[in-house]
């Protein structure tokens, strides 16, 4: 039984973390497959949702109120740093432009550093503090509204691209720039828009992860990397297998975690990047699905 | 103007800049009063400028990025540390394996790595960094974990210790020249001419029957040979190092000043190298005074500015303006230059070091 129990808490703290890094994840696919940019401040986008979120509920803002006042923030600096770093530069070659994204989440963490500081921030659960009981583990109401609120979002991702007018536009655009210029899209303002939407999904995970695992300036590189490693072993266009990508990602490192060493969980991780880089760089899934975004 | 006397006249030029450039060399320490603020920051620019040399080589040359460098400066760092404080080898020695350790490492990593392109090269060598970094962290027996590893000797020429900044200073600094010297002949070599070929079109010179993979491993290795020399020196400098000094910021690091140097130059690295170590020093004596509650490492907000606009506005780096002066002052004024010939003129663009 208590195998049983300790299998049963791994699982859900690989969902939970899962979860976060498939949010963050499908912003890396959406920027990626609309604009063709590899985006390493994603992971900065969730750090600094985090941070607002807190800011916001320390200054009296209702909870509720302070999630959508941070997204929307986030938001804003995504396309502001679309605007101002990835346009100017849009005729470069691709290291050059993985580059300046690297430059950008360095901005990010040094902002935050001299905003915030080097201390780590709490905030409180979205609900209470009791736990939940389920086959002998102990599940925090947190980890289930985390893997609630992605599923979600992905709902909601999935009903925007293919329902809406707005979506198929972006969809057009990856599917052919050429084309959907010639049906009056403006490719420049959908690139604005999916890097605002990809800042905004990373928000809403940082703001997710920040009561489980508190929130400091330093946050940002690792969840930008593990949800990197999730969108790589999916494929990099393909939202599903993203996801996918994400929970087993999330999965591996919950149970390297409990079973190995927690040192060498993200050896692990970056291990399985190596792995499905060298053998298969279209990603795992790549037979399995062909749409995109 | 004769083609002859004009080469022997940029040669002149070139000499008395050398010249020059040694007596700064020698008299810096005297300059500054053996002042060991100064003679540290020197030595640290000499390190850092050894690891971009080689990162230069790699990136200007083969076109390649490497977002993991830092863990080859590890390699030789815990190799040179581990070997003289425990296995009591000599420090020359322990330099050594240290090279071979790394040259290894980046045949091995290498050999899968390079098969792949563009963003997944880049994300591979983010991998090896993180990886490696993990290991420093985790393999305790050898490097100490997170405590860091203490009593690293100094290294010791006869039985003559090196334990003052100005010893060290001269070492590091003969490193720097032995290696900016080689990558000027790699580049000028058969080897030189392959990599520019690959750079300018992959796919060309491979037609060409250049062996693209060949070279980019080489030159791979080359660098990673730098990176841990480099850091087999810092090990015996500084007597203290942990795993932080060896992750994915300080390869970020380099890359920066690699690309404040610009990589289409040998020189890119120490210049860049040079760039970044002061305006650190700066900003950390300035930066405090204007925001008083700015701590750690706030620095970087400003290097990530920098990265941008310099990959915007300026993709080919302070050597792209350096070059322009310098082949200004070694070749000959617009009037003298316009009695020359189109052809003589270009075969001396390329003895004052243009690349072609």
């Amino acid at each position: 039984m208590e195998a049983w129990s300790q299998f049963v808490q791994l699982l859900f703290s690989g969902l939970t973390v899962g979860s976060i890094y498939a949010l963050v994840a499908l912003g890396f696919v959406i920027t990626y497959s609309v604009t063709g940019i590899l985006n390493l401040a994603q992971g900065d986008f969730a750090m600094l949702g985090a941070l607002f979120c807190i800011t916001f509920v320390n200054s009296g803002v209702p909870f509720v109120l302070a999630i959508g006042l941070s997204i929307m923030a986030v938001m804003a600096i995504g396309g502001l740093f679309e605007r101002l770093a990835i346009q100017p530069a849009r005729r470069s070659s691709v290291a050059v432009l993985i580059i300046i994204t690297i430059g950008v989440s360095f901005v990010f963490r040094g902002i935050a550093l001299l905003v915030w500081g080097t201390d780590p921030y709490a905030l409180r659960p979205f609900t209470g503090n009791e736990a939940l009981r389920m086959f002998g583990a102990v599940i925090q109401w947190q980890s289930v509204w985390a893997i609630a609120i992605s599923v979600v979002s992905f709902i909601a991702l999935h009903l925007f691209f293919n329902r809406t007018y707005l979506g198929k536009a972006v969809s057009a655009c990856v599917i052919n720039p050429f084309a959907a210029r010639l049906m009056g899209i403006d490719i420049r303002k959908m690139s604005l828009g999916a890097i605002a939407v990809s800042a905004g999904l990373g928000a809403l995970a940082g703001i997710i992860i920040a009561p489980i695992s508190g929130a400091s300036y330093d946050m940002g590189m690792m969840i930008g990397l593990k949800a990197f490693i999730a969108a790589v072993v999916g494929g990099l266009t393909n939202a599903p297998a993203a996801i996918a990508g994400a929970f087993l990602v999330g999965m591996l490192e919950s149970f390297a975690e409990g079973y190995l060493s927690s040192g060498y969980k993200e050896a692990i991780s970056f291990g399985l990047l190596l792995l499905v880089l060298f053998f298969m760089p279209n990603g795992l899934f790549a037979k399995m699905t062909g749409k995109r975004v | 103007m004769g083609m002859e006397q004009y080469r022997r006249m940029v040669d002149r030029r070139k000499q008395w800049l050398l010249l020059a450039g040694a007596a700064v060399w020698l008299g810096l320490p005297w300059l500054v009063f053996g002042n060991n603020y100064v003679l540290s920051t020197l030595i640290l620019i000499g390190l850092y400028a050894l690891v971009s040399t080689g990162m230069t080589l790699l990136m200007g040359y083969a076109g390649q990025i490497s977002l993991g460098q830092a863990a080859f400066y590890g390699i030789g760092a815990y190799a040179s540390a581990y070997l003289t404080a425990h296995a009591g080898w000599s420090p020359w020695l322990a330099l050594a394996a240290g090279a071979v350790l790394a040259a290894l490492v980046a045949l091995v990593v290498g050999i899968p790595v390079f098969r792949l392109r563009e963003h997944y090269l880049a994300l591979a060598t983010l991998g090896f960094g993180v990886i490696m970094f993990t290991f420093f962290k985790e393999w305790k027996g050898i490097t100490g974990g997170l405590n860091g590893f203490f009593g690293i000797p100094t290294i010791r020429i006869g039985g003559f210790s090196l334990q003052s900044d100005l010893h060290f200073y001269y070492l590091v600094s003969l490193f720097v020249l032995a290696g900016l010297w080689f990558a000027h002949n790699i580049v000028r070599s058969r080897v030189g001419r392959a990599l520019r070929a690959i750079h300018g079109s992959e796919v060309a010179a491979s037609s060409l029957g250049v062996n693209i993979t060949k070279y980019k491993l080489q030159i791979f290795m080359l660098s990673a040979v730098y990176a841990s020399i480099a850091g087999s020196l810092y090990a015996h400098y500084v007597t203290f190092i942990n795993p932080d000094l060896f992750g994915i910021v300080p390869s970020i690091y380099f890359l920066i000043m690699v690309v404040i140097g610009g990589s289409a130059h040998v020189w890119g690295g120490l210049i860049g190298a040079a760039v970044y170590v002061c305006l650190g020093e700066w900003l950390k004596a300035v930066v405090p005074l204007l925001l008083p509650n700015a701590g750690g490492e706030f620095e970087i907000v400003f290097f990530g500015l920098l990265l941008v606009v310099m990959l915007i506005y300026m993709p080919n780096g302070l050597t792209g303006v350096v070059a322009k002066g310098m082949s200004k002052i070694l070749e000959m004024s617009r009037h003298q230059k316009k009695q020359v010939a189109p052809t003589e003129n270009h075969n001396a663009r390329s003895i004052g070091g243009e690349r072609g």
